[in-house]
């Protein structure tokens, strides 16, 4: 034990080093986790996160017999499906097209232009949807009108909301998310397209041919990493974004715990209804790892 | 590398040489793109031609690309705006703080797990990985920064996230592939400690990634709202990105607090303005960002390079 000692004894900066962020997560990442069990119990402010009495399933009865889940549940899975069948091709078919630019200083530029939206906020990004679809003063309407129609209430209208948040998610991510599709493109070996160019392969079956099954294990893994979240989709926007006209498209299970948890205080319930979330998104994440391992070579684990 | 360059020049062929085929998809391609880059170039424009242009073009619906009688009389109102500088001053205390803390803590996590000896190196990654995985929900965290009296102070906005383990495996990947051992072996020979190795070796060497830890910790902090809507509820506190909620989206603009009951045009004139002003807002909120970010890009793109080459 005390040659143990001695010769940990060495490492001891290391291990005054290590003390910072060990504490940090331990206080930021841990402690919360034991706050889960709250979705088993009763919530007191008397005794504490933790000294209430054990009702098991209770809460998570609950949310199942809540006339509105459902709906909640249905909203966050088609969102989340929608906002990646729609957006995922986005970013292969912007990296494919950049790379058909063959003057590195243009490529550049138009790269630069392309990621700008990823350093706006969200915040900002629902505002410019607002102001730009606003029924009075918005530029849409002002060239509905312009062309001689009448104006359209654009966010008075509850299927306005998932347009709105798919679109808007492409045009914040496609440029950025693009990244790792260029590079994985600027990895590919040249002797592939003289050989394909001997075969007098047009532009279109290069790409069909060499580009896109060589950059396949990224796209892959991306898939398999955007499915494992498929249904933590982003409270920020939903919640910006919501209306009471849209609700029934735009509550989702993220808005719906920081409504029962924050605004209305219900601690154990909205803990139950996070917990769901969680269980769902784990078993989402090994499923799609599974099946897309058994199709190809690439998988996650 | 040189059959790289030959290949690029080989695709650099007039564009009239080409086979038909190739003509038509390539016109598809730069078609796709040019409407691509104009959806993204559009929005921001029109907002940036609003901000400068007269509160009366604006409403009459005469701005499409450029400034329409061009002021300033929106900045004016945001300026002027005590709730906006208030936003702002926090969010530079935030980001400020908040960047320093977390580079600083993400930088020693990597530096710690880059010691292969390190006997613990081990049970701390999978401490650290399993963050990345399991985490305690919304409220758990709500109550347990409640139980620590953190809510409703700054602490709570720049310190739960001080650890980003993503950035860890980054930057430690970042250590591990670019500083040879043969320096830490000749530090360990003058009789250098782990301290003096990393003050004197590791931290100057890895000023890239230390570029890249702070410009994603700094954009976070900046954009972040998530966590002053649900820790903060002193409105003296609110970071900019809850004032433009309110003023934006939320329409609470309230500009006219300087109101003695003016006559009818004026209030006309100030409810045109406090339009004007959301336009300004977006402007002056997102400018810092978009103006150094060209510059910056490449930290984010190494930042995603080398957490996919892990990942």
């Amino acid at each position: 034990m005390i040659r143990f000692l001695k010769r940990q004894q060495r490492y001891w900066q290391l291990y005054l080093l290590a003390l910072i962020p060990f504490t940090l997560v331990l206080l930021f990442s841990y402690m919360p986790m034991y706050g889960i069990l709250l979705a088993f119990k009763d919530y007191s402010i008397k005794r504490g996160i933790l000294g209430g009495k054990w009702v098991g399933l209770k809460y998570f009865n609950q949310l199942f017999t809540i006339p509105n889940f459902p709906l909640i549940l249905r909203n966050t899975i088609v969102l989340s499906l929608e906002s990646m069948v729609i957006g995922f091709p986005f970013p292969i078919l912007l990296a494919l097209a950049f790379n058909e630019i063959a003057n590195r200083h243009t490529r550049k530029v138009l790269q630069t232009v392309s990621f700008a939206p990823f350093f706006i906020s969200t915040v900002v990004v629902v505002s410019i949807i607002f102001q730009m679809f606003s029924y009075r003063y918005g530029v849409v309407n002002t060239i509905i009108k312009a062309l001689g129609g009448d104006s359209v209430n654009f966010l008075g209208i509850a299927g306005f909301f998932r347009p709105a948040y798919i679109i808007s998610g492409i045009w914040q991510g496609a440029g950025y998310s693009s990244i790792l599709y260029i590079s994985a493109l600027s990895a590919v070996d040249v002797t592939l397209y003289d050989a394909a160019a001997i075969d007098g392969a047009s532009r279109l079956q290069k790409v069909l041919n060499v580009d896109i099954p060589c950059i396949m294990p990224t796209i892959v893994i991306t898939l398999i990493l955007n499915v494992g979240n498929i249904l933590s989709i982003g409270f920020e926007k939903a919640y910006l974004l919501q209306n009471p006209v849209n609700y029934k498209y735009s509550e989702i299970i993220a808005t719906y715990v920081y409504k029962t948890g924050i605004e209305q205080a219900q601690f154990s319930f909205a803990t139950a209804v996070g917990l769901f979330n969680s269980v769902v998104n784990c078993i989402m994440l090994i499923l799609v790892n599974t099946i897309v391992g058994k199709i190809s070579e690439t998988s996650l684990f | 590398m040189t059959t790289q360059v030959k290949h690029r020049k080989s695709r650099l062929n007039k564009f009239s040489n080409l086979p038909a085929g190739d003509k038509i998809y390539l016109s598809i391609v730069y078609l796709f793109l040019g409407i691509f880059l104009l959806m993204v170039i559009y929005p921001l424009l029109y907002v940036v031609s609003c901000s400068f242009s007269s509160p009366e073009a604006l409403i009459q619906g005469r701005v499409f690309f450029l400034p329409v009688e061009p002021g300033v009389q929106g900045y004016e109102a945001v300026f002027s705006n005590s709730r906006i500088w208030r936003g702002y001053a926090n969010t530079i205390l935030y980001t400020v703080l908040g960047t320093t803390i977390s580079t600083c803590a993400t930088m020693i996590a990597a530096y710690v797990l880059s010691r292969r000896e390190f006997p613990i190196r081990g049970f701390l990654t999978v401490f650290f990985m399993i963050t990345m995985f399991i985490s305690g929900g919304t409220i758990p965290m709500y109550l347990w920064l409640k139980s620590l009296k953190m809510l409703n102070t700054l602490w709570a906005i720049v310190v739960p996230g001080a650890v980003s383990v993503w950035l860890v495996i980054v930057a430690r990947t970042f250590i591990q592939s670019t500083i040879p051992e043969e320096l830490f072996e000749a530090t360990s020979l003058d009789g250098g400690s782990y301290l003096q190795y990393l003050f004197r070796v590791v931290l100057p060497l890895s000023k890239p990634i230390l570029a890249v830890l702070a410009i994603n910790f700094a954009l976070g902090h900046w954009n972040s709202y998530y966590s002053a809507l649900i820790y903060l509820n002193d409105a003296s506190k609110f970071p900019l990105q809850i004032v433009l909620r309110d003023i934006l989206v939320q329409n609470s603009v309230d500009i006219t607090n300087s109101a003695v009951a003016g006559d009818v045009n004026n209030q006309m004139h100030k409810q045109y303005l406090s339009e004007l002003l959301k336009y300004s807002l977006i402007i002056v909120s997102s400018a810092p960002l978009l103006v150094v970010y060209p510059f910056l890009q490449k930290y984010f793109i190494k930042g995603t390079m080398i957490g996919s080459i892990k990942g």
